[in-house]
């Protein structure tokens, strides 16, 4: 039975010209032990850019999810454009007009991006290719990006399969588009781009649901904020407030909606506070030379770039940052220092001795350790239990293997300590990996890699899709490397290079193509390299999306 | 009943996840183990139960007496020492059986077992004669040893070429099967044909020396031979590197890759055991059982097999009963499916309505592991309609009166 005043309004049955575009009334759903979306109403008019804020499990994904026809509320209703309606599939939801771009990538692997684009559309018996490229190409036009329309999806780097998915969500004219964290894999730059196809498709009357945790994304581009906590929403800032209040007001009070009355203070969480402009760290080059690519030369994958020609020196006591849109050989960088990919040219030093030619587990034993990107695809295996995992690259030897026989308890013991060291909130050590959420399947890996004696450790966008809290303390473990050892930073999120690194590298189709001294000024210079000498604008580009609003 | 129905059990619990009080871990590992248990019996035993009733009833419609059929099987397989035949039949499936759960561990599909199974058999029965002069049991260790060498040969190309190039190793295994039964049958035929009958089939090894029985049994010692394989192999697999490796490979090979391990020798390792356990499956049915080859004798163990692998969830241990099981069925099934006058292909139906079920039982215990329960929304609904119902009217009207 939904409550009375939603009867009410039910019954005023639709009216077209003020209906919103979508409406959910209601909406509860949940999952063993979870309450994700308590009682959550929201509309959603049309040319209006709506912001979902929340911290991570806060029920956003969940509300999406629903939206788009993944999942069934257990209550509520929801209405598209005044008629209630059940959305009881993906493809009934993209019938209703409502595109989805998910934060991991729903793209068939082996097919090429035409295909993957074709795929909703299927009805005629023969495909137009010819067509759908020529739409493809006004809609990369649109993104201001250029998207190979025959390469593989699953050889596409994470960002530049995410921009596929938009096209995807709007290539059948869709009236709504919900975009889930779409901005955590983009450079400044492309955020900026990204927030004026937004401008342009909200004045066609779109509307736009933008699902965030980051606070300043949330003042850039909503015109109408909505904040969820623990399942519930705790406010909704309307229109006229958005465009009324100053931004520190509403900060403010958006804190208070998302962490609760008390509000923690803000430089606990990095998104608030004030953009680091480059924090000069005590650290310089003049330690010894850890880790150093002399012309590293290696192939790509597919259409992944591979790297080419590059030469870096990382000191030790030093974290250096390697900057650059997703998907310009950043993973093969990071697989030619772990040694899961072969150069082909050049030569890897670590400590002043060469070790291209070693294998992953002899430069794991030296101290060289990478902490990948791809948490759930490679970094765990996640049908094992946690305690093995956490001796993954350790298979065989002492003290946890003892003539090729596992010693549980060995392995029991130090899984204990580490778990209590590195904070992984796991249920017991003996719980299978794969049930942890993706901020403890990090603290896994980097309890992993930062044990048993790790000197130089690679970290590919450590703190992805993790919430503020988790990124928090990422952030802080690779600082403390700069005690003795160091750290070679991949990530693209210059927040996070300008908040950690001493030397930011920036790294543009596999090639280094600058290194900057973090301090003042170093987030300009670094994107200007990111973009490269083609994309004019910079002065416009660089100020932060947190300022602009 | 009724309290189950009306109060869904997660109402009322928030978001928030504690962490669990330090020391209640070894209760939670030990109800996690009954749980684990409980759930390997629903996914192990239901589908056989299932198949049995179903294929129960499926002769009840034939208008044969499901009850004297069931109990011919078991006079036939069971009692008055058939219970050793079934044992030795039971011996080559699960060496075999075994030799393809390391295997499928890593997520490798060895499926050119009947060539590995033949070139073993032709070799042994071939080699044999010419031992004669060996004493026996050096004899048989070295035949042995041929056979486990040759079903690991067999092995070889499919290996290498996934190791080296990634090549589906379903086909490669398939194409050399294809020609290893070609080879066994050319080696029967030719260098190995007995020169004394006119029908193609090697010399017939004289009892002496074939496998030795169990004292007091007429069951040879290939069948402890079997036995010890599976629990080495649970060993292997459950304590040692190579087995957890072989795991890792399985689950997700690019994690096999990142965290080290030497991928291209491991899938040689495994293709190399899984051949030489087949192999070894060859030399218990000549030298347990045959004692000779045929030309064109297949016995298609593999093919039998893998459902109860499978069925078995890729454990050695839990192999064992299955295989037992089916032996027995096979066994005593000739005896019960000829009274019952039914071709022994019905035995077939039986093996195929267990295969139904597993996969029944497969899909709800996928939705049990996503924290779901046995039964689906609709058939639990089913169950509880009427109770559901009266409750549901009781609280409209109380719903009614507060309004």
């Amino acid at each position: 039975m939904p409550p009375l005043a939603q009867r009410e309004r039910s019954e005023l049955g639709p009216a077209p010209d003020q209906a919103p575009a979508v409406e959910l009334l209601g909406i509860t759903k949940s999952f063993p032990g979870v309450l994700a979306n308590d009682n959550i109403s929201l509309a959603l008019p049309s040319g209006e850019v709506h912001c979902l804020l929340g911290e991570n499990g806060a029920g956003k994904s969940t509300l999406m999810a629903i939206l788009a026809g993944m999942l069934q509320p257990e209550a509520g209703r929801i209405k598209v454009a005044g008629e209630e309606t059940r959305i009881d599939s993906p493809r009934n939801a993209l019938d209703l007009g409502i595109g989805t771009v998910y934060q991991h990538s729903t793209l068939i692997g082996p097919l090429t991006v035409v295909e993957n684009l074709m795929l909703g559309e299927g009805r005629r018996l023969r495909l137009d290719f010819a067509g759908t490229r020529r739409r493809l190409k006004e809609f990369g036009a649109m993104l201001g990006v250029e998207i190979d329309p025959d390469a593989r999806a699953d050889e596409l780097a994470l960002g530049r399969q995410q921009q596929i998915e938009i096209i995807k969500a709007l290539w059948r004219g869709s009236r709504v588009l919900i975009l889930d964290e779409p901005t955590s894999m983009l450079t400044p730059q492309a955020v900026v781009e990204l927030q004026k196809v937004l401008e342009r498709l909200k004045s066609s009357g779109l509307a736009i649901v933008f699902i965030t945790h980051k606070l300043h994304e949330a003042l850039a581009v909503g015109d109408r904020i909505t904040v969820l906590r623990q399942g519930r929403v705790t406010g909704e800032i309307s229109r006229e407030r958005v465009r009324l209040s100053s931004p520190e007001e509403l900060e403010a009070e958006i804190v208070r909606l998302m962490f609760g009355e008390s509000g923690k203070p803000t430089d606990e969480l990095p998104e608030l506070s004030v953009r680091i402009e480059g924090v000069k760290h005590a650290a310089t080059t003049a330690g010894e030379v850890a880790l150093e690519l002399e012309h590293a030369t290696a192939a790509g994958e597919g259409s992944q770039p591979g790297i080419n020609d590059v030469s870096l020196a990382l000191h030790l006591g030093e974290v250096l940052g390697v900057a650059g849109v997703d998907g310009n050989g950043q993973r093969a960088l990071a697989e030619v220092v772990s040694g899961q990919r072969r150069l082909s040219h050049g030569e890897v030093r670590y400590l002043g001795a060469p070790v291209g030619k070693l294998s992953v587990a002899q430069r794991e034993k030296l101290g060289l350790r990478y902490v990948t990107d791809d948490r759930l695809g490679e970094g765990i295996v996640s049908s094992l239990p946690v305690s093995l995992n956490l001796v993954l690259k350790r298979i065989g030897s002492a003290p946890y293997w003892r003539r090729g026989r596992m010693h549980t308890e060995a392995i029991e013991q130090d899984a204990k300590r580490l778990i209590e060291r590195f904070d992984i909130r796991t249920p017991s050590a003996q719980a299978r990996a794969g049930t942890l959420s993706g901020g403890n399947i990090q603290k896994l890996l980097l309890a992993r890699e930062l044990s048993n004696e790790s000197k130089v450790v690679v970290f590919h966008k450590p703190t992805y899709g993790l919430d503020l809290k988790t990124t928090r303390i990422v952030r802080e473990m690779i600082g403390h490397l700069r005690q003795g050892r160091a750290a070679l930073l991949i990530s693209t999120d210059l927040d996070e290079l300008l908040e950690v690194a001493d030397r930011i590298a920036v790294i543009s189709g596999g090639r280094i193509v600058g290194v900057i001294d973090n301090g003042p000024g170093a987030a300009e210079q670094v994107g200007r390299l990111m973009i490269g000498d083609v994309t004019l604008g910079v002065q416009e580009a660089a100020p932060p999306v947190g300022q602009q609003a | 009943m009724t309290d189950a129905v009306t109060v869904p059990p997660q109402t009322g619990v928030t978001a928030v996840v504690e962490p669990p009080p330090v020391g209640a871990g070894g209760g939670r590992t030990r109800s996690r183990r009954v749980a684990g248990a409980r759930d390997l019996i629903i996914r192990s035993l239901v589908p056989v139960v299932l198949a049995l009733v179903a294929g129960g009833v499926l002769l009840a419609i034939l208008g044969r007496n499901p009850f004297t059929f069931y109990s011919n099987v078991w006079q036939g397989g069971i009692q008055q020492g058939s219970w050793e035949d079934s044992a030795m039949r039971a011996a080559p499936l699960l060496l075999i059986g075994v030799g393809l759960t390391m295997i499928f561990r890593a997520n490798i599909w060895n499926l050119g077992y009947d060539g590995q199974f033949l070139v073993g058999a032709a070799l042994i029965t071939g080699l044999a004669p010419s031992l004669a002069s060996t004493p026996n049991v050096v004899s048989l260790v070295i035949l042995f040893f041929v056979a486990m060498g040759a079903g690991a040969l067999w092995t070889i190309i499919p290996a290498f070429l996934k190791a080296r190039y990634e090549t589906n190793e379903i086909i490669t295994t398939l194409m050399m099967s294809f020609i290893g039964v070609g080879v066994a049958n050319v080696l029967v035929k030719g260098p190995f044909q007995d020169p004394t009958v006119n029908i193609p089939q090697t010399r017939v090894i004289p009892l002496n020396r074939m496998l030795p029985s169990i004292p007091g049994t007429r069951i040879h010692v290939g069948v402890l031979v079997a036995l010890a394989a599976a629990l080495l192999a649970a060993y292997v697999l459950k304590r040692t590197s190579f087995g957890l490796r072989l795991h890792v490979l399985g689950a997700n090979p690019r994690a096999a890759a990142h965290v080290g391990i030497n991928v291209k020798r491991l899938i040689v390792m495994a293709f190399l055991v899984s051949g030489a356990l087949v192999g070894a499956a060859a030399a218990v049915d000549i030298l347990g059982v045959w004692g000779y080859m045929r030309a064109n004798w297949n016995p298609g163990y593999g093919d039998t097999v893998i459902p109860f692998v499978f069925l078995a969830r890729l454990n050695p241990l839990a192999l064992i009963p299955y295989i037992a099981f089916f032996a027995v069925l096979s066994n005593g099934g000739d005896l019960a499916a000829s009274n019952a006058n039914l071709s022994t292909d019905f035995l077939l139906v039986l093996v195929a309505l267990i295969l139904l079920f597993m996969t029944v039982i497969e899909y709800v215990g996928r939705r049990r592991d996503l924290g779901g329960s046995y039964l689906t929304p609709g058939l639990k609904k089913a169950l509880k309609a009427p109770l559901f119902r009266r409750r549901g009217k009781q609280q409209q009207a109380e719903h009614e009166v507060a309004s």
